[in-house]
């Protein structure tokens, strides 16, 4: 076979848009690689609008602080018969509490922003529908960080010595960013199945109360009358809570962690999907 | 295939709840042009456009950008289409450059081009001085800017702008025409909405009128214009119970009825040729009828909307094309 090279006369085109080529440039879907390009994109957006506006990290500030040292004064001597013996109990059940907390306010910014302007030039852009869900979710997980590693630090400071170590520690910390991570995927379709950014605010609620406080977190479940133990038992945030106590006080990876891992895995490809689709449609 | 056209939409139909906001709308863009879609608020402008760029769905009919089929590909036709909004569609939270930057990034360019093209792109619409400032700090004009900018970072084929110029002061408008002429000899195709005929005339090579959810004509601006004259004659009677006498007087002279407006002794009178407009007066003062006030005007895109449907513009239920 004899190759010809052909050479075309360079054809002085200024700039001219070509649409033919354009449509034979363009692809059906955003690869996986472009769509974790467009997430990360997503996800620096969030990342500067916390900077601008520090006043969202008021839950992940003040939450830590006052829970832990207003629940550990409080219940101490009545659930545990001190402080001191209440805090092994308390702290796994306030970073579970907390982390929810900042799940809710994923759903509820979620839909506050979807109802600006941007968005619209989001869904009309050729990027993953995925992506301007997941990247703010990304960016969240410096708020799970700065909330664990806050209430952790306080519990310290009142008297917390944690048996697990170092290692338990960090293992703790992980595992509920990790776990808020997943859960806040439920809010997240919240946020786009709802009206309002106030209405997600009320139904998250409405959510977020009974998973913590029908949980081990702050009380022994064995304390409870026999049918709210039942639920008790088989609440996702009481395995978290109790895979988080594990690895803090005793640095112990049991299968408490299994189930967490798990079920969070679990609430990741239930509601991720979900979520997408419902934001997909309301296009 | 040698098919020229950019957009070819047959039949859409867009229903919210029991109201059927476009009803039927075939619209056939040739590639390279300006083609405007002109109607009042509510007439399914904003809807029809919203359709065609994947951000609402299609509730009947076909549409194709390109030959490509826009419920079918939508991830496709979003690299094909440039969309600018009738609200500046940028994020309030950034600054200039954070959004062309993010934009880019999005549509798959590395930091450093995207960093480069941001900066091109401000200095083409003159906010440099501005790239890093809040948005908050922008006037109206700064921010349609912006939002044009950002549906050009690709070179889009094609451009949809929906009102370009509502709210803007005539001078920004002005500007915003320029820049919308320049995008055409790029290569672009340009699909506008608009409430304002003269915006139509200024800019689009062919326009067509929508109303209620269909499409009433699809012309050229100088056609529009002429089925309601070039100019019309505004005339005021001294005494309203003249009118029937004078409307006489016209029909005699320009062998067409005034059009009569709501208050009482006042008409409009469509002129072929503004000279006209001195015979018509003449007319007046021999059958000794008295004018309080008289202007020549430009027709108005209510007038041109009596003309082809029979009610203003202004009868519009105002139903805000829902989002």
């Amino acid at each position: 076979m004899t190759t010809t090279i052909t050479t075309t006369p360079t054809v002085p085109t200024p700039r001219r848009i070509d649409p033919a080529a354009a449509v034979a440039r363009t692809t059906s879907h955003s690869s996986l690689r472009e769509t974790w390009t467009e997430t990360m994109a997503m996800a620096w957006r969030a990342l500067k609008k916390m900077r601008r506006k520090p006043e969202q990290f008021f839950d992940v500030l003040i939450q830590p602080l006052l829970f832990t040292a207003m629940f550990a004064f409080i219940f101490g001597g009545a659930i545990s018969g001190s402080v001191a013996d209440y805090l092994p109990v308390l702290i796994p059940g306030i970073l579970a509490q907390t982390a929810l907390t900042v799940c809710m306010a994923t759903g509820v910014q979620l839909r506050e922003d979807m109802d600006k302007g941007v968005f619209d030039r989001f869904k009309s852009l050729p990027i993953a529908r995925i992506a301007p869900l997941a990247g703010p979710m990304i960016a969240d997980l410096i708020r799970y960080g700065i909330a664990s590693v806050l209430t952790l630090v306080t519990g310290l400071a009142i008297g917390y010595r944690p048996g697990g170590g170092v290692l338990g520690c960090i293992g703790g910390v992980l595992l509920t960013v990790f776990a808020g991570w997943s859960l806040a995927w439920i809010f997240t379709w919240l946020g786009t199945m709802a009206r309002s950014a106030q209405s997600v605010q009320g139904i998250s609620m409405m959510i977020m109360f009974p998973l913590t406080f029908l949980s081990n977190a702050f009380v022994p479940a064995e304390t409870l009358p026999g049918w709210l133990e039942a639920f008790v038992k088989v609440n996702p945030v009481s395995h978290v809570v109790s895979a988080v106590r594990d690895l803090f006080n005793h640095g112990a990876v049991t299968a408490e962690v299994g189930w967490a891992v798990v079920g969070c895995a679990v609430v990741v490809a239930v509601f991720a999907p979900l979520a997408v689709r419902s934001y997909s449609r309301k296009m | 295939m040698a098919d020229l056209s950019a957009v070819r939409a047959d039949g859409l139909v867009k229903d919210f709840g029991d109201f059927r906001a476009v009803d039927g709308i075939d619209l056939h863009v040739r590639q390279g042009e300006i083609f405007g879609v002109l109607g009042p608020n509510g007439a399914g402008k904003t809807t029809t456009l919203r359709m065609l760029a994947t951000l609402l769905p299609i509730d009947g009919g076909h549409a194709e950008i390109f030959g490509v089929d826009v419920r079918r590909e939508p991830h496709r036709i979003r690299q094909l289409v440039g969309v600018t909004g009738q609200y500046a569609s940028v994020d309030e939270d950034l600054t200039a450059r954070e959004n062309l930057w993010l934009f880019a990034r999005l549509q798959g360019l590395t930091s450093t081009r995207a960093k480069s093209i941001a900066g091109d792109l401000l200095e083409r619409f003159g906010l440099q001085e501005a790239a890093d400032r809040p948005l908050s700090q922008f006037s109206g004009g700064m921010r349609r800017r912006l939002d044009l900018a950002s549906s050009l970072i690709t070179h889009p084929p094609l451009i949809f702008l929906d009102e370009p110029t509502t709210g803007l002061d005539p001078r920004t408008r002005g500007q915003m025409w320029d820049t919308i002429r320049e995008l055409v000899t790029d290569g672009s195709t340009i699909l506008l909405t608009t409430q304002y005929l003269d915006e139509a005339d200024q800019l689009a090579d062919r326009v067509a009128v929508i109303d209620r959810g269909r499409k009433v004509a699809e012309d050229t601006p100088d056609a529009l214009k002429t089925q309601v004259g070039e100019s019309t004659l505004q005339l005021s009677l001294v005494d309203g119970s003249d009118t029937a006498l004078a409307a006489g007087v016209v029909r005699r002279l320009l062998g067409e009825d005034p059009v009569l407006t709501p208050e009482s002794g006042r008409m409009n009178v469509p002129l072929p040729d503004p000279n006209r407009a001195a015979d018509v007066l003449i007319g007046l003062r021999e059958a000794g009828l008295g004018i309080s006030s008289v202007s020549v005007a430009k027709p108005t895109l209510d007038e041109v909307f009596l003309a082809l449907t029979g009610h203003g513009a202004d009868d519009e239920p105002q139903m805000e094309a829902a989002r």
